[in-house]
């Protein structure tokens, strides 16, 4: 049985091997595209074009302007004069965050009362405007919590700032990420969508391929049986896959500085078992599949949904509720759960079990279907 | 005990019925030919013997063995070939040769031996390292019949083997399958090409999933009804328009430069079909009774089952 399976494995690894772009696009591309996506998918916003219209003049007004430049996230592009170009500037998108300062900013200040600044912020992209936004409420109230201490200091009443101005002080703290730095959250997520392109692609096209050219019969007429079959027909795959795998970590810790944090021995195991219900979706493709073309078109299909309702580019418990539910069966949702817990947070089986359970379920399902589909097209 | 036996192998697809109640036997070391046009269950037959297809009905055995229970030992038996090219073509004529070696389990020792011998005699050794993509039509048969060779079979099944290859090839192919038969093995081809049939032991004629004729080449033209008048003319496709009309034969069909006409009455009917012929002011190089090929009885009973059919019809 051993004797055959290996035998099997030699002449799949010499087929897809003998062709040099071959190589290329199974080894060298998966990697290249890691790298590329993850510098340019990132969702940290920097460099942000502002526009300030400042009626007021004063060296508050200046001051209320430099705590936006001096975080380094918003770089004053324009000064308006007129409300009128506050418009203008929008419409062309010069700017996406508008600082309107009204005269008597100052004044207001200084005496107490509360001065009254605008900031407007370009909603057309949401995410981004929301960050943006968030990044202005809070150099705002980091410039008023100053002024406040600066008045009651003038004042001469001191200590009331604790009690009255900020009565408690919200630190936050973002652990695993301390610098909310977008590559610790897209890096995993590539690395799990390039295993599922390598191995769908692959083994999706596999058996179907010696449908379509009849090298199946052929090899049907020798002592081989179906397990071996198939299990030659997908293993040379997964090892593609723990290959591609191994190369895409080792450029996520030279380029990205992302270590595995859990345990190694661990990861593999599991993806071992993403991997293993990739390709017994991708054999069920295959053995329903008449042309290689159908099996190639499939797969794209069946991947679309894996990738984007997996939580890779939007959390999944965003979702509408029945989404969420049909999220379950997708594999990269819980292979995502699993790289980011044993990469990122470096946690133990034991914290991910669900994951691995479901993750588990899944991959023993979709080999059984298409083992069992595989009998009944060669009967 | 037969090579091969079947009893009643049916195999029903669907509303179409392939291969309709066959019952052939195939002695040991005997070729024995499948002849029938396309569509006639040729390979649907093929395939239930090489146990990779299970009959509907009916039961078959190879070399004693099962082949709906026992497909392992009849694997183990057998040498299929595809009537599609069925091997890798990216991969080299060694590279696919090893591969059905290790697939059969061939012992290494004496396997370098084995491939050699039958390099050797299919004169393909320059070609070992060629891409099997890359060899003619002829050379890709003579591969996969290679590869089908490697671990010795009793029986090989062959399926329309020399389908598009040039006819030297083809001679080739068979002076290989000779050869075979002198060291024991029996063989079972199908073929489209009745020449080819003639080359076999014993034949059996296949229409629309019906074994409609069997027996040695001989013994089947024999059951060919009545005798062939071949009317030899440039003119052969407008005289049998004529006959058709006219004449009263069993069948009427033109084989190249030549009519045959099929008949109970061979001298009256080459003495009235002169006669129309001259009347009608075309002429005939040559009028003889000749005897049948296979061709004429295929044509011929494919001609009386056609009729039988409209007449079952009918009523």
């Amino acid at each position: 049985m051993f004797g055959r399976l290996k035998h099997m494995f030699i002449k799949e690894f010499l087929q897809l091997l003998r062709d040099p772009r071959m190589r290329m696009i199974t080894f060298a591309g998966p990697v290249i595209q890691m790298t590329v996506f993850a510098f340019a998918l990132t969702t940290d916003v920097m460099n942000i074009n502002t526009a300030v219209l400042d009626f007021d003049h004063t060296k508050s007004s200046r001051e209320f302007v430099e705590y936006f430049t001096s975080s380094g996230y918003f770089e004053v592009t324009e000064y308006a004069d007129s409300q009128s170009d506050i418009a203008d500037i929008l419409d062309y998108s010069r700017a996406r965050l508008v600082i309107n300062l009204p005269s008597g900013f100052e004044d207001d200040l200084l005496s107490g009362r509360t001065a009254k600044a605008q900031v407007l912020v370009d909603g057309t992209d949401s995410n981004t405007a929301s960050i943006v936004f968030g990044y202005a409420n809070r150099i705002v109230a980091d410039y008023s919590r100053a002024k406040m201490v600066e008045f009651e200091n003038a004042s001469g009443s001191a200590g009331m700032v604790g009690a009255e101005g900020a009565p408690f002080e919200i630190v936050t703290r973002s652990w695993f990420n301390p610098n909310l730095e977008s590559k610790y959250y897209f890096v995993p997520g590539l690395i799990a969508v390039m295993i599922l392109v390598i191995s769908m692609v692959m083994t999706s096209v596999a058996i179907v391929r010696e449908k379509e050219i009849g090298t199946i019969e052929q090899v049907m007429v020798t002592p081989i049986t179906r397990t071996e079959f198939i299990l030659g027909k997908t293993v040379p795959f997964a090892i593609v896959g723990y290959i591609v795998m191994t190369l895409m970590l080792i450029v996520a810790m030279l380029v990205f500085g992302i270590r595995v944090n859990g345990s190694i021995v661990l990861l593999y195991l599991l993806t071992g078992i993403y991997l293993f219900g990739n390709l017994g979706l991708a054999l069920l493709i295959s053995v329903t599949a008449r042309t290689q073309q159908q099996a190639v078109l499939t797969a794209f299909l069946v991947m679309m949904p894996c990738v984007l309702l997996s939580g890779f580019l939007f959390p999944v418990h965003n979702m509408p509720e029945i989404i969420q539910y049909a999220a379950f069966l997708n594999p990269m949702r819980w292979y995502l759960d699993i790289l980011r817990g044993v990469i990122i947070k470096g946690v133990g089986a034991g914290d991910i079990l669900c994951a691995i359970v479901a993750q588990t379920v899944l991959a023993c399902s979709f080999v059984m279907l298409a083992v069992s589909r595989f009998r009944k097209t060669m009967a | 005990m037969d090579a091969i036996r079947t009893e009643g192998l049916t195999r029903r697809f669907k509303d179409l019925t392939a291969v309709n109640r066959l019952t052939v036997n195939v002695k040991r070391g005997e070729i024995f030919g499948l002849v029938g046009p396309d569509g006639a269950g040729k390979t649907t037959t093929m395939r239930m013997l090489s146990a990779i297809l299970t009959p509907t009905d009916g039961s078959g055995w190879v070399m004693g063995y099962d082949i709906r229970t026992e497909c392992a030992a009849v694997k183990d038996r057998i040498a299929y070939m595809s009537q599609q090219f069925g091997l890798y073509t990216d991969l080299t004529v060694m590279e696919n040769i090893e591969f059905y070696a290790d697939l059969y389990g061939v012992a290494k020792k004496g396997r370098r031996e084995r491939i050699d011998e039958l390099l050797n005699f299919s004169y393909m050794h320059p070609f070992k390292r060629r891409l099997a993509g890359n060899l003619s039509g002829g050379m890709k048969q003579k591969l996969q019949l290679m590869c089908a060779l490697i671990h010795t079979p009793e029986v090989m099944l062959l399926d329309e083997p020399t389908n598009g290859v040039d006819p030297v090839s083809r001679r080739d192919f068979w002076r290989i399958l000779y050869r075979l038969l002198s060291e024991g093995v029996t063989i079972f081809v199908s073929t489209a090409y009745l020449d080819e049939a003639e080359r076999c032991n014993r034949i059996g004629l296949m229409h629309e999933g019906e074994l409609i004729a069997q027996g040695t080449p001989s013994e089947v033209k024999k059951l060919m009804r009545g005798r062939i008048i071949a009317i030899t003319s440039p003119e052969a496709r407008r005289i049998a328009y004529l006959l058709k009309s006219e004449l009263e034969a069993v069948s009427i069909c033109i084989f190249g430069d030549s009519v045959h006409v099929v008949t109970d009455s061979p001298e009256k009917t080459s003495v009235s079909a002169g006669k129309i012929i001259s009347e009608s002011g075309l002429s005939a190089d040559s009028i003889r009774s000749i005897d049948a090929t296979l061709e004429d009885v295929f044509v011929s009973m494919l001609g009386e089952k056609r009729a039988s059919a409209g007449a079952e019809d009918e009523n």
